[in-house]
């Protein structure tokens, strides 16, 4: 297939390396720590009004996080040597702390505060239940079935004490992921110090605004009232992490207008014509713009409740195709310009591959399926258990 | 002291680690010694006239898939206005020569391209299982056996030397043609520029003609303000190459 070129490319560089694959990666592990840090503003900053998220929260951290390495792995030329990351990593490469980051992340943070949190239900489901069930619930366990007051408290306190770390660990998590792109100095679309602050406080808002979204459409599937309380306070947070976030990247794009140097060029004739629907007007506008202002607008004026939840539905959409487009943007934006600065590629991508846009979509929808299973194993409203219909 | 309750503990640790030694150890010829080696290559750019030979000299000798290129030739058109934004064209990697150009004024010129071997070479720096690695003799090398196929380090190149090779699957590049220098050879691309525009540079033999030269000629590296350490050297290099 012919990669219409403009300009002048390196022979090597007309094809793009990294896919819509790697745009979905980033993606994911930001909408993980964003989760994450959510649920932690109840358990270590006492946010009590979004308390009804903060198990759903972990649970979506915990969903999205299992599928995290799946992009990367179908990305892999040699999926097959993957192992070898962990087993003789290379010290100079960010990409190597890959594993190690994931696997602190999810074993010694994710899980952990999940099975600290749960256990008192799990225990009781092990003795309450029967067969098959009973089994898998006595496993959950880990053979520990005290739920003694004192026992509880110790849960508590080192759940509280795991989620105190969690936070570092979602910021060195998606911070990290950032420094992948911004440490790359052959790519100055990349190479940023900005680039891992920018991650982080995008992926507060991507994780906020998709627990609050699936918040929302859990209470609507359940057929109980939205708690406006919890879903206000979630959209306040959201707002002000989304202003830090559009200061940085603004900062960023004003820094590089401004500075205007060899590459700026290339930059400002991609900004104008090949990126210009995804990050002037998905990311910038409608991703960006258009839900900090309803969403101020909801803090300065009174608006009825019904509306407000339209909003909070629409901005919280609006807020994740924006921050696609933002990883898009990186990720592909950052290879469609030559290092020579003297050309442009396209990116095609194809519907059917290993790396097409059919499995990038199964990649985005299957964090779904797996928090269903997870929601029904470790319900997380103690409402949920009671009769439907009350 | 290794005593035999050590042997036994030492034994089946060694043979674990015997595949990933070999992995590691390019092919040598006897009699080379890669610590009195320091290779780099000099192109010259008043000699190069963008016959191609190289590109079809190194796409034979190292099987280099078609559309791919571990050495490339492009020509520069520079008019006097427009010093910082040259017309480059690179038709099929300049395999095939190039068609007579159409440009009027300015200047014209060919850039041979290839590998730059850098000393602090960013793809080196940012393989994730060390699969790039440096010789002791200055080359920078890919063991295709371990390569995972991440392509970090095509993105990392600042030079666009690197492809994913569309069979095998791992990152690809000029090995300087290892198998042949380290068996007293110079590469293929140098063996058939009919004009001597690409030399190998043995910068540890003292009676290599590129210490004269160096001292004698204007000698450059391209994007030195990124600090690679390159050591593809061009003379005459016009500043408008990227």
């Amino acid at each position: 297939m012919m990669v219409p070129v403009e300009g002048f490319m390196y022979p090597n560089e007309i094809e793009l390396q990294w896919s819509v694959l790697i745009v979905v990666y980033p993606f994911v592990t930001g909408l993980v720590a964003g989760a994450f840090i959510l649920a932690s503003l109840e358990r270590i900053f006492h946010v009590v009004a979004v308390k009804p998220t903060y198990r759903l929260a972990l649970l979506i951290a915990l969903a999205f996080l299992l599928v995290a390495p799946l992009p990367l792995q179908l990305h892999l030329g040699h999926p097959e040597r993957s192992l070898e990351m962990f087993l003789t990593p290379h010290k100079t490469s960010a990409m190597a702390m890959f594993g190690f980051v994931y696997l602190w992340y999810l074993m010694a943070v994710v899980l952990l505060e999940i099975w600290l949190d749960y256990r008192h239900e799990i225990v009781l489901l092990s003795q309450s239940t029967t067969g098959v069930k009973r089994l898998f619930y006595r496993a959950l366990t880990l053979g520990s079935s005290n739920i003694s007051a004192g026992a509880l408290h110790v849960d508590d306190r080192v759940g509280w004490v795991v989620t105190l770390i969690g936070i570092p660990s979602a910021f060195l998590l998606h911070g990290y992921v950032g420094f992948i792109f911004g440490s790359v100095k052959a790519n100055p679309w990349w190479s940023s110090p900005l680039m891992p602050v920018v991650f982080i406080f995008s992926a507060m808002v991507s994780g906020i605004a998709a627990v609050m979204l699936i918040y929302m459409a859990m209470m609507k599937i359940r057929k109980q009232p939205i708690d406006m309380r919890c879903v206000d306070t979630i959209a306040q947070y959201l707002l002000y992490t989304f202003i830090i976030d559009f200061a940085l990247e603004m900062l960023d794009l004003i820094h590089r207008i401004y500075e205007a140097d060899e590459s700026f060029r290339s930059l400002d004739f991609l900004l104008h014509t090949k990126l210009f629907f995804s990050q002037v007007v998905l990311q910038i506008v409608i991703g960006t713009m258009v839900p900090i202002l309803t969403i101020g607008f909801i803090q300065i004026f009174d608006v009825p409740e019904k509306l407000r939840r339209v909003a909070y539905a629409i901005c919280g959409c609006l807020t994740i195709i924006g921050i696609f487009a933002m990883r898009w943007n990186v990720v592909i934006g950052g290879q469609l310009f030559s290092k020579s600065f003297l050309g442009y590629t396209t990116y095609k991508m194809n519907l059917i591959s290993r790396e097409g846009e059919l499995i990038a979509a199964a990649l985005l929808i299957l964090p779904f399926f797996i928090l269903a299973v997870l929601v029904k194993i470790l319900p997380p409203w103690v409402e949920s258990q009671a009769p439907s219909g009350d | 002291m290794i005593t035999r309750r050590k042997l036994i503990v030492l034994l089946p640790a060694a043979a674990l680690a015997w595949k990933y030694v070999v992995a590691g150890t390019p092919e040598l010829a006897p009699n080379y010694n890669r610590s009195e080696h320091w290779w780099g290559m000099l192109l010259d750019i008043d000699k190069c006239i963008g016959c191609g030979n190289c590109v079809r000299a190194c796409s034979t000798e190292n099987d280099v898939p078609d559309g791919y290129f571990r050495t490339w030739v492009e020509r520069y058109h520079v008019e006097d206005w427009h010093q910082e934004v040259p017309q480059v064209d690179s038709p099929n990697g300049g395999k095939d020569g190039f068609p007579p150009s159409t440009a009027i004024g300015g200047k014209n010129f060919f850039v041979p391209k290839m590998c730059n071997h850098c000393v602090d070479s960013p793809c080196t720096q940012v393989c994730p299982v060390g699969a790039t690695l440096h010789t002791p003799d200055g080359v920078v090398l890919v063991d295709e056996s371990y390569c995972v196929g991440c392509r970090y380090c095509i993105q990392a190149c600042p030079y666009g030397c690197r492809f994913l090779h569309p069979r095998k699957l791992t990152a690809e590049k000029c090995s300087l043609c290892y198998h042949r220098i380290t068996k007293g050879l110079t590469t293929a691309c140098c063996e058939n520029c009919p004009t001597g525009a690409r030399q190998l540079a043995d910068l540890k033999n003292p009676a290599d003609p590129i210490h004269e030269f160096l001292k004698t000629h204007s000698v450059q590296v391209l994007k030195p303000h990124l600090a690679t350490g390159a050591k593809a050297f061009y003379h005459d290099l016009d500043g408008s190459v990227r």
